[in-house]
C-alpha cells in the first residue's frame, strides 16, 4: 500500500459523482458504499444494474449520476456488462471508437441478484475473465420488495417471509450463503469485502483492484434502516458493529490468496450488534433466547479461530 | 450432450460450389452465417442449441481463421446472450445472434427488453417445436411466441431468402423511423440443414445496400447516458409502447423501400407478402416458411386439375401488413389458414390475425377455415392440401368450421402402434 492515493479521510473529499437527492431511503447503507465506490472509480464509468433497491435511484427523467447507467433485468447484469465491454473492445480495435471514450464497466446489484437469480450470469462472466467490477451491496434480504429473506439473510433474522413464531422462534432458519467463497472458487484476480464504516479500507481496495485486468469483485455490508429496523442516523454504527463483532470480516483475495485487512484484537460480543436491530428483537424479547444467540456467537468465533490460527495480526484497528 | 451430438451428425462437411448457377450450395444455417459476415457485424454473443448451432460454429471458424473480423463470445445461456446482444447494440456495435426453441423461450424476458431499448439487433431463430414433449423438429410456436415483444418478425422459405431477409432486416431495423430489433425465422432441418443454391453477393455490393450502423447515443466517456431506466408514470409507459407500435407500423413501408433498393442492388424482388397464383383464384390458402414450398406445389397441381386455388405466403408477421393481406384475400370465396403452430384452446395463431384483418372488409371471404398442420415437424402432403381445398369448396357458401387438425391415417396408425409399445402391450 506504499503508493496509495488515500492517506487520510481528507483524501476522500473531491468531486462527487452522485448528487444529493436520490429516491433511496434516508440512511441507506448501499448508497453510502455506492457513492464512495464511484469516487474511487472516477467519472468514466458505466454502471450495469439488476433489479434491486438501487434500480430506483434512476426514475425517468431524473438521474443523480454524472456517469452512465444501464438497467438490464434481475438475472443478467453481468451479461449486460459483457455486451458493453465486448462492444467497446471490438469498436476500439476496429478504430471506430477513440480509446479516450472507453469506460470502466461496473455491475451493481443487491445480494438477492448476486446470490441467486443472477449467479449463473455472474459465474459465466467471472469464468470468462470479463474485465469488469462487480459491487454487491448486501443488505441481507430482498429489500426493494419489502424485506423478504434472500440467500444472504443470516440465521436468526426476522424477515417478512421468516417471521419468528412460537413454532419457529429463530425466524430465519437458513444460513447465509458464502458469496465470497463462491466467487473465490472462480479464481478472480481480485475479490474483497468492504464496509461503509471503513472508507479508507474500501478506497484502498478499489485502488488496488484497478491494477488487475479481469473480474474485480466486491461485497459490501449495507445496513438498511427500514429492513433492519434501526434509526437512520445509525447506519455507520451498524456497519462498524458488524465489523467489530466479527460478523462482517473485512478481507481480500488476490488471485485466490485470502488476507484479512482488519483483524480485531478481541471481538465485541455479537449481542451489541444484534440488540440494536428490530430484525433480531425476537431473540431478546419477550424471552432472551440464549440458545439462538449463543449459536450465532459460536459461529462467529469459529470463523475467527481459523483466521487467528492462519494469519498473523497485520493491521491495527483504525 | 444430445444437442451437440446431433449437430455433429447432421452437419455437412464442405461447401460445394455449383458450376451451373455460380451459386454456392449452402445450408440455411451456413447461409445465415454468411449474411452476418456480409453485414459486417461487430459482435456475436452466442449459446449452442440444435438446430441453430452450425451458424455460430461457422462464424467462430471464420473469426478464428482471421477471415472475418468480429467478436464472438460464448455466454452462459440465451438469457445472457440476449442481454449482451442488447447492451452491445446500445454501445454502437452491429449485433447478430441466433437461437432456437427452448433457447428463445429461455431468453424471452430479454426480447421485450431489447425491443424496449430500441436496440436494432438481428436475431435468427431456427424453429424447433417447444417442449414438452421435447422435440427437434420444426414448428412455429417458438417464433410466434415473440409476436408481442416488439421485434420485427420475418419468415424465410428458402436458403436464399434467409440471406436476403437478414440483410433486409438490418436495413429496416437500423432505420431511424423503425429502430426495433428483427427476428428472422427459418424452419429447423427443412431449411437449416437443407442445402440449396445460394447467391452470395460481394461485400462491396452489400455495403452499397446496407449503410453503417450508428447508435445515436452510445455509451461513451464524454457523453454519459442512462438507458433501460424505470418509468413509473403510467401515461409515460403507454407513450413509449405506442411509440414502439407506430415505429413497428413504419417498418412496413421501410421494408418496401428497402426491397426496392435490394432489387436494384441484387436483382431479386421481395415484398411483405408473396402471392402465388393468387390474383385470379377463387380459393386461397395461407402458409409460411418452408412448408409454403409444398403448398405452392400443391397449388400448381390443383390448378392443372382445374381447381381455382392460389397461395398467400406470409413473409412479414410483425408488423402485420394488414392492407397487403386484405387486398390479397378480399373477394376470395373461401380462405384456409394453415397454421404450423397450435395455441391450445384457441387453434392457430395466424388464423386469428388473418380473420381480424378481413373482418371489417365489405368483400370478405364467406369462410376462413382454420387448419393446423406441421406441428412438431409433421409433414404436410399434397393429399392433405387437396383435402383442405375440398373443405374450402364445401364451406364456400358458409358454415362454421371447427379447427381442422391434420393427421393422416398412416400417421395415426404409426402413433397408435407407438402408443401400444409405450403402454407395454
Ligand atoms: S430498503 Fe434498505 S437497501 Fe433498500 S433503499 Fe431502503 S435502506 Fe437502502
Amino acid at each position: 500500500m506504499a503508493q496509495t492515493r488515500y492517506r487520510s479521510l481528507k483524501d476522500l473529499l473531491g468531486e462527487e459523482y452522485v448528487v444529493p437527492g436520490t429516491p433511496l431511503c434516508s440512511g441507506c447503507g448501499a448508497l453510502l458504499t455506492f457513492r464512495l465506490f464511484h469516487k474511487a472509480l472516477g467519472k468514466k464509468v458505466v454502471w450495469v444494474n439488476a433489479a434491486g433497491c438501487i434500480t430506483l435511484m434512476i426514475v425517468y427523467p431524473f438521474s443523480p449520476l454524472k456517469s452512465s447507467w444501464m438497467y438490464t433485468a434481475m438475472g443478467c447484469a453481468p451479461a449486460g456488462a459483457q455486451g458493453i465491454r465486448d462492444a467497446l473492445d471490438i469498436l476500439i480495435e476496429k478504430g471506430e471508437v477513440d480509446p479516450e471514450e472507453d469506460l470502466k464497466v461496473v455491475v451493481v446489484t443487491g445480494d438477492g441478484a448476486a446470490n441467486d437469480i443472477g449467479l449463473q450470469s455472474a459465474s459465466g462472466a467471472i469464468h470468462r475473465r470479463l474485465d469488469f467490477y462487480y459491487l454487491c451491496y448486501d443488505n441481507e434480504a430482498f429489500g426493494n420488495t419489502g424485506f423478504q429473506f434472500s440467500p444472504s439473510t443470516p440465521y436468526g433474522s426476522k424477515t417478512m417471509t421468516s417471521l419468528p413464531t412460537p413454532l419457529i422462534p429463530e425466524g430465519h432458519k437458513g444460513r447465509k450463503k458464502d458469496l465470497f467463497e463462491i466467487w473465490r472458487a472462480h479464481n478472480p484476480p481480485y475479490l474483497a469485502t468492504v464496509s461503509p464504516s471503513h472508507p479508507m479500507d474500501m478506497m484502498r481496495k478499489i485502488e488496488k483492484a484497478e491494477r488487475f485486468k479481469g473480474p474485480k469483485l466486491f461485497i459490501s455490508i449495507s445496513p438498511c434502516p427500514p429492513g433492519w429496523g434501526y434509526d437512520t442516523m445509525k447506519t455507520i454504527r451498524m456497519a462498524r458493529l458488524a465489523v467489530e463483532t466479527g460478523v462482517w470480516p473485512l478481507k481480500e483475495a488476490v488471485h485466490g490468496e485470502v488476507r484479512h485487512t482488519f483483524i480485531p484484537r478481541s471481538l465485541k460480543p455479537l449481542e451489541e450488534y444484534l440488540k440494536e436491530q428490530e430484525r433480531f428483537k425476537h431473540l431478546f424479547y419477550p424471552l432472551r433466547r440464549e440458545d439462538i444467540i449463543g449459536r450465532m456467537q459460536r459461529e462467529v468465533e469459529e470463523y475467527w479461530r481459523k483466521v487467528y490460527s492462519t494469519e498473523v495480526l497485520e493491521e491495527k484497528k483504525d | 450432450m444430445m444437442r451437440s451430438k446431433l449437430i455433429a451428425e447432421l452437419r455437412p462437411r464442405r461447401e460445394v460450389v455449383s458450376t451451373i448457377t455460380k451459386s454456392k450450395m449452402l445450408t440455411g444455417n451456413v447461409t445465415a452465417a454468411w449474411a452476418a459476415r456480409l453485414a459486417e457485424v461487430d459482435y456475436i454473443p452466442a449459446f449452442p442449441i440444435t438446430p441453430q448451432t452450425e451458424i455460430i460454429e461457422k462464424l467462430s471458424e471464420w473469426i478464428a481463421l482471421g477471415e472475418f473480423k468480429a467478436k464472438l463470445t460464448i455466454v452462459d445461456s440465451e438469457h445472457s446472450m440476449l442481454a449482451a446482444a442488447g447492451t452491445a447494440s446500445l454501445t454502437g456495435a452491429r449485433v447478430f445472434t441466433a437461437t432456437s426453441s427452448q433457447g428463445l423461450l429461455y431468453g424471452f424476458e430479454m426480447l421485450y427488453n431489447i425491443a424496449g431499448w430500441r436496440a436494432p439487433i438481428v436475431l435468427v431463430n431456427v424453429s424447433r417445436a417447444v417442449a414438452a414433449p421435447i422435440s427437434l423438429e420444426p414448428d412455429h410456436n417458438d417464433f410466434l411466441s415473440t409476436r408481442d415483444s416488439g421485434f420485427i418478425l420475418l419468415q424465410a422459405e428458402t436458403c436464399q431468402e434467409v440471406l436476403d431477409l437478414i440483410l433486409l432486416a438490418y436495413r429496416v431495423s437500423e432505420d431511424n423511423r423503425v429502430l426495433l430489433p428483427s427476428l428472422v425465422n427459418m424452419d429447423g432441418f427443412h431449411t437449416s440443414f437443407t442445402r440449396e443454391p445460394v447467391k452470395i453477393p460481394e461485400i462491396e455490393e452489400v455495403r452499397r445496400f446496407l449503410p453503417k450502423y450508428t447508435q445515436q447515443l452510445p455509451f461513451r466517456a464524454s457523453k454519459p447516458s442512462a438507458k433501460g431506466v424505470a418509468v413509473l408514470r403510467p401515461p409515460l409507459y403507454s407513450f413509449y409502447k405506442y411509440q414502439m407500435h407506430l415505429s413497428s407500423i413504419n417498418a412496413i413501408n421501410v421494408f418496401k423501400e428497402a426491397c426496392e433498393k435490394f432489387e436494384e442492388c441484387f436483382a431479386r424482388r421481395y415484398d411483405v407478402i408473396e402471392k402465388y397464383m393468387l390474383d385470379d383464384s377463387k380459393y386461397a390458402i395461407v402458409m409460411m416458411g418452408s412448408y409454403a414450398s409444398i403448398g405452392k406445389k400443391a397449388v400448381r397441381i390443383l390448378r392443372e386439375e382445374g381447381v381455382s386455388v392460389g397461395l398467400l405466403k406470409l413473409r412479414m408477421i410483425r408488423p402485420l401488413p394488414s392492407k397487403d393481406i386484405r387486398k390479397a384475400l378480399e373477394g376470395k370465396k373461401a380462405v384456409a389458414v394453415i397454421d404450423q403452430n397450435i395455441s391450445p384452446g384457441l387453434g392457430g395463431i395466424l388464423y386469428s390475425d388473418i380473420s381480424s384483418i378481413l373482418y371489417n372488409s365489405d368483400n370478405k371471404p364467406k369462410v376462413i377455415l382454420p387448419v393446423i398442420g406441421g406441428v412438431g415437424g409433421k409433414t404436410i402432403t399434397l393429399d392433405e392440401i387437396r383435402y383442405v381445398v375440398e373443405l374450402l369448396e364445401k364451406y364456400a357458401n358458409g358454415g362454421e368450421p371447427e379447427p381442422i387438425l391434420l393427421l393422416r391415417e398412416d400417421e395415426l396408425r404409426e402413433v397408435e402402434s407407438l402408443l401400444r409399445i409405450g403402454v407395454g402391450e
